[in-house]
């Protein structure tokens, strides 16, 4: 039953080789699966992780997916850090997004110059809120936050659905459930013609350093590792255990409220029921796979947002259901947690007992 | 007002066995120590290989109940392996098979969205089923309700009164201990979060083949999470489990009769219910600490790796 | 030895070898016991003693080695395979299971039809006979340390050993409590138990066991008839030179009080913890204050209590006159408090962080945080400087806290808190499973600093330890405090009675 043995030191080549292990099994995985369906593997690969980058829109197309899963990685990072576990950032996606509409919607017709900035404003502050019920939950009344989180982001989802199918409802929608469209005052503007990049996407460039600065210099940083890793020396040393709680759940809603802005402001252009394509938990899976580290959650959303392409590349060309994005990623994060068990541990070979 | 109020709860346990099979399936692993947060995952899995399974077999649920459990069991062995057999992280390793179980069922399920399945009839229990008001809430169910009863009688007799209760217990509250009086921890985690796969598995085969039997992507619609917030308001024990698996049953129920209780309330708002009534519930138990350390598996969560 | 009369030994272990990695725990030892024989494996921490007993108990696996069970070779690949052939073994950290009865934790090894209420029968009679009344229905939880070590002695007896396996177990106990146990020890050999008695206490095993073997890192350094030996040439076999002694000079400087603590009490957080009701004590600059007492008596919520863990009314704890109770650990350390805990990975350090990073843990008020951002290279160069200071061994600055040794990384927490200058140093457990060398340099260090003008309060349960470097010495018992009684003046008796006394009310 027992598959370990502990090594003598953590291994440092696998500590960064386990990434690439998993997304090669992730492949290798993906290749049966592919010959299952009776599908020829190279070509598949071909539609699935070549073709989406073989022009420019592609690329853009790959930046303005990955910006969102990005951006919320770095946040929910510092959580998993603090061994915080929010897993509901679509939620918090979801309500930062509503902010930002509700100010859209209200300007609508007489944008200004502020009105984007507040947009940004009220989205980062409704995410942050989302964030800080679970934190308020945990702190005061003990309450599991990954059950919350998870909870809320359901909750958020119907609070969306009852706006767009009441008072914000477009009256020119023909009834679907969407609000208008916002004006372009409303939204970032889109960086090259022909394409949807937009200039949302410097905020999670942006993000990048913040936390690469924030992980590795703050104290503020420390005191949450120290937290998350031994939560009786944080209490030891005088860290507030509350402390980490709200930073944890306040920054990763912040910056999933600010993904939520990004879409909304960005490619969607108005509320409707589909904001997210499940951002919110695939940037838990980014979160990890790029190690909780700052650079390495840029490249892992890069290679997630690859991974969405394919999934609607395979939709169109191979005639396979998108949901194999789901599939995929599901298996990304199982073989990364088997590789990461070997980081301590070494395999131990079942001994024959005659 | 009490017309109104029968349809509700005949409902409520419909509503409710889910809940109760799934929720017993992690109150198990939980017991042991394991917190399987993939029990939405796994739910999934069950429910589309039962759907899978009944329409292969010309509409038999039988087939697809036993397939949906098959689906948990093996699901569940996933996360063992990883979690127990590899140590890793039994949070993140969860939330993995829920990831996982939603987009396989996704990508399964693609090709069965239009079909339909008959379900199952109600099955009166002959003379109990003629009890006045009580008789058609009760015992005018499915058989699949009747039989989360009995494995709900089945758990708690099992939990309190036999040696292997006994013995999950002890590997929950301290693996280390167990281990050194020559208990083999993991093979008993690795039973207690199979047992928790099929529980899991069944309660989505349920859904899928009996309760609305049809596929609908994402059907499960958070009842593992609220399954396993329901293992937490139940503080580990099996008849309060039960009693808040119906109080849920109702409260999902709702929504399909307010307008016939005169209640003017957005569809929404019914909707979310359940998902608000859950942070409620955890709010409300979660707060005593001291309730909550003297009745959780004191090592749940925490990976055991024999002779560390 | 020739004259005794040839019996086939009970068990017999030839050239027993097992590593970890590099490291030998079990050189080529080799050991026998006869029935009726109370035989003790002397030897410090580390030397190997309890890997020796996992592998006669089954649950390490020896690399190399032969074992005689009575005269038969076996292989014993498992607790309950040594169960199987008349093994019991009482842990020293125990295998016992809180929220379970006492009936039901014994029920868990005993390999027959599941009645508990015929068990708990059973094991009213033995625990009668023996002389460690028990009542089976209780929860563990709410027994004493020293009623929990009778439920894992009446578990053994209930499966009839033929050999009978303690791991230290009288740290546990008051000295009056060790009496007791050892009569029923010699009850059962008396009756033809074998019996295999780890320690590391000398005149322990002076006055229970008729032979012993004594290990020093991994091999059996000697063997000996303990009552034909002197406690100095049993620890010389055990450490390889002379027990060293703390040099304890006078205090010269002012006396004044450091620390007041008046009229405390606090409900424990914990359920299974103990509530402080109504502590009064002083320490002074310059003495050093123990606090005796078995753990579980309220040591942890006394020592959050004053570090600041958990806060308490405001005029309860003062800091140089200063009431400081509302104010958290952090605080407190700024006005010049420093804490070792019992727990030195985990809460002392984080096991995976570097020492410097560990360094920063609580020494970052050295000018190691500017503007919110750390500086590492001053926390690289504090860890250093501790290092070299304590002689702590391991391979620099970014050695991982969890790869040193017990005596190691307390040295480097112990260096750590001394290093910030406190003017009150609280230190619990200073040497627990630390080895001789480490700890004589670790009591030393203690002594010294209160001489330098510190208040040191110790809380310890080695009363040898206590009397070697305190001034003052009062018992903590069931949460209560007894009046803390200068050096001189008390003996081990004395505390030993406060000890039971306090317990055994607290108990009813």
């Amino acid at each position: 039953m027992n598959l370990l043995e502990p090594r003598a030191e953590p291994s440092r080549t696998l500590q960064w080789a386990a990434p690439p292990i998993a997304i090669g099994l992730m492949l290798v995985a993906g290749s049966v699966l592919f010959l299952l369906l009776g599908r020829d593997p190279v070509q598949a690969f071909r539609v699935f992780f070549i073709q989406p980058l073989e022009s420019g829109y592609g690329w853009s197309e790959l930046l303005l997916k990955a910006g969102p899963l990005v951006l919320i990685a770095e946040g929910l990072a510092i959580g998993f850090r603090a061994r915080i576990y929010n897993i509901g950032a679509e939620g918090q996606l979801i309500f930062g997004a509503i902010c930002a509409g509700g100010v859209a919607i209200h300007a609508a017709g007489h944008e200004t110059a502020w009105t984007l900035p507040l947009m940004v404003v009220a989205g980062a502050a409704g995410g942050m809120f989302w964030g800080a019920i679970p934190a308020l939950l945990k702190t005061r009344f003990n309450a599991e936050e990954t059950l919350t989180t998870l909870m809320l982001t359901y909750v958020a989802n119907y609070f969306l659905s009852w706006l767009v199918h009441g008072v914000w409802r477009d009256p020119a929608g023909m009834n679907f459930p969407q609000s208008v469209m916002f004006g372009d005052g409303a939204l970032f503007p889109v960086l090259t013609e022909g394409n949807r990049l937009n200039a949302s996407i410097f905020i999670p460039l942006a993000s990048v350093l913040v936390f690469q600065l924030l992980v590795k210099r703050s104290f503020l940083a420390y005191r949450l590792e120290v937290g998350g890793q031994a939560p009786l020396a944080a209490r030891y040393a005088g860290f507030p255990a509350g402390a980490t709680v709200w930073v944890s759940l306040c920054l990763s809603g912040l910056t999933a409220g600010l993904a939520g802005v990004g879409e909304v402001a960005g490619p969607i252009g108005q509320l409707n029921l589909n904001l997210s394509p499940g951002y919110g938990y695939a940037a838990i899976i980014v979160a990890y796979l790029g190690r909780l580290h700052p650079l390495g959650i840029a490249l892992s959303g890069l290679l997630m947002a690859l991974l969405y392409l394919g999934g609607e590349a395979a939709q169109m060309t191979l005639q396979l259901p998108a949901a194999i994005t789901g599939l995929f990623q599901g298996m990304l994060l199982f073989f990364l947690l088997g590789a990461d068990a070997f980081i301590d541990n070494r395999l131990r070979l079942p001994r024959r007992t005659a | 007002m009490i017309d109104h109020l029968s349809p509700i709860l005949i409902g409520t346990l419909g509503a409710a066995t889910p809940l109760v099979l799934a929720g017993l399936g992690e109150l198990v692993a939980e017991k042991a120590g394991v917190m399987n947060l993939g029990v939405e995952g796994m739910m999934l899995i069950g429910a589309i290989a039962a759907f899978a399974a009944a329409v292969a077999s010309d509409g038999s649920v039988t087939a697809g109940l036993l397939a949906g459990m098959l689906a948990g069991v093996l699901a569940a062995s996933l996360f063992a392996l990883l979690a127990l057999s590899l140590a890793a992280n039994q949070a993140a390793c969860g939330l993995a098979l829920t990831i996982f179980g939603v987009g396989l069922s996704a990508f399964i399920g693609q090709s069965y969205v239009s079909h339909s399945l008959a379900g199952l009839p109600a099955l009166p229990l002959p003379g109990l089923s003629q009890i006045p008001w009580l008789g058609p809430i009760l015992f005018r169910q499915d058989p699949v309700v009747y039989l989360a009863f009995l494995l709900y009688v089945a758990v708690a007799w099992v939990l309190a009164r036999t040696r292997i209760g006994l013995i999950l217990r002890a590997v929950g509250e301290s693996p280390e201990a167990a281990h050194a009086i020559g208990y083999p921890v993991l093979g008993i985690r690795w039973a207690a979060t199979l047992t928790g796969g099929a529980f899991a598995g069944l309660a989505g085969a349920y859904l899928s083949t009996v309760y609305t039997p049809l596929w609908v992507q994402n059907m499960t619609a958070g009842r593992g999470w609220i399954s396993v917030a329901l293992v937490v308001f139940a503080t580990w024990k099996p008849t309060r489990l039960l009693l808040g698996a119906c109080l849920f049953g109702g409260v999902t129920i709702l929504q399909f009769h307010a307008q016939g209780l005169g209640l003017d309330l957005p569809v929404e708002l019914l909707a979310a219910l359940p998902y608000l009534a859950t942070v409620i519930v955890l709010v409300l138990i979660s707060r005593d600490r001291k309730l909550l350390r003297l009745n959780l598996p004191a090592s749940l969560g925490k990976p055991f790796v024999p002779g560390r | 030895m020739t004259t005794r009369v040839q019996v086939e030994p009970r068990i017999r272990l030839i050239g027993i070898t097992k590593r970890y990695h590099s490291l030998v725990a079990n050189d080529q030892v080799s050991l026998q016991v006869a029935p009726g024989e109370i035989h003790a494996v002397l030897g410090e921490n580390g030397a190997g003693k309890s890997t020796l007993m996992k592998v006669i108990y089954g649950a390490v696996r020896a690399d190399d080695g032969e074992l005689m069970w009575n005269g038969r070779q076996v292989e014993i690949d498992s607790p309950d395979a040594a169960r199987r052939l008349g093994i019991g073994m009482v842990f020293q950290h125990f295998s016992l299971f809180e929220t379970l009865t006492v009936v039901e934790n014994i029920a868990l090894v005993l390999d027959e039809p599941f009645d508990l209420a015929a068990l708990a029968q059973r094991v009213e009679s033995v625990s009668r006979a023996y002389g460690l009344p028990l009542d089976p229905h209780r929860p563990v939880h709410s027994l004493s340390v020293g009623e929990r070590q009778r439920v894992e002695i009446v578990r053994c007896l209930l499966q009839k050993p033929q050999l009978l396996i303690l791991d230290e177990p009288t740290s546990v106990l008051t000295p009056q409590a060790v009496l007791t146990l050892f009569d029923t020890l010699r009850k059962l050999a008396a009756e033809g138990v074998a019996i295999l008695y780890i320690s590391h206490k000398l005149h322990e095993i002076q006055a229970l066991c008729d032979r012993a073997t004594v290990m020093r890192s991994g091999r059996v350094t000697g063997e000996a008839i303990p009552r034909e030996e002197t406690p100095a040439s049993l620890a010389r076999m055990m450490i390889g030179r002379e027990l060293p002694h703390c040099a304890i000079p006078a205090y010269l400087g002012q006396r004044r009080t450091v620390l007041e603590v008046r009229a405390l009490s606090l409900r424990s957080e914990d359920p299974f913890g103990t509530s402080l009701e109504g502590i009064h004590l002083t320490v002074e600059a310059g003495e050093i204050l123990g606090i005796a007492g078995i753990s579980g008596n309220g040591q942890n919520e006394l020592m959050a209590a004053l570090s600041g863990e958990t806060p308490t009314a405001a005029d309860s704890v003062l800091l140089d006159g200063v009431p400081i109770g509302r104010l958290g650990a952090g605080q407190r350390r700024d006005r010049g408090l420093g804490f070792v805990p019992e727990e030195r990975l985990g809460r002392g350090a984080v096991p995976a962080m570097s020492l410097a990073r560990n360094a920063l843990l609580t020494g970052h008020r050295k000018g190691m945080v500017r503007r919110g951002l750390v500086d590492y290279a001053a926390a690289v160069r504090f860890a250093a400087a501790i290092i070299e200071r304590f002689g702590v061994r391991c391979s620099g600055p970014e050695a991982l806290a969890r790869a040193l040794s017990g005596g190691n990384l307390q040295k480097f927490i112990v260096g750590r808190e001394i290093a910030q200058s406190p003017r009150l140093l609280l230190v619990s457990q200073p040497t627990w499973g630390v080895d001789v060398g480490a700890s004589a340099q670790l009591r030393q260090t203690l002594v010294d600093l209160s001489r330098e003008g510190v208040a040191i309060l110790v809380v310890s349960e080695e009363l040898e330890e206590l009397f070697e470097i305190c001034d003052r010495i009062a018992v903590l018992a069931g949460g209560r405090l007894s009046a803390p009684q200068p050096r001189a003046a008390t003996d081990a008796e004395a505390i030993g009675l406060l000890m039971a006394g306090h317990s055994m009310s607290a108990a009813a």
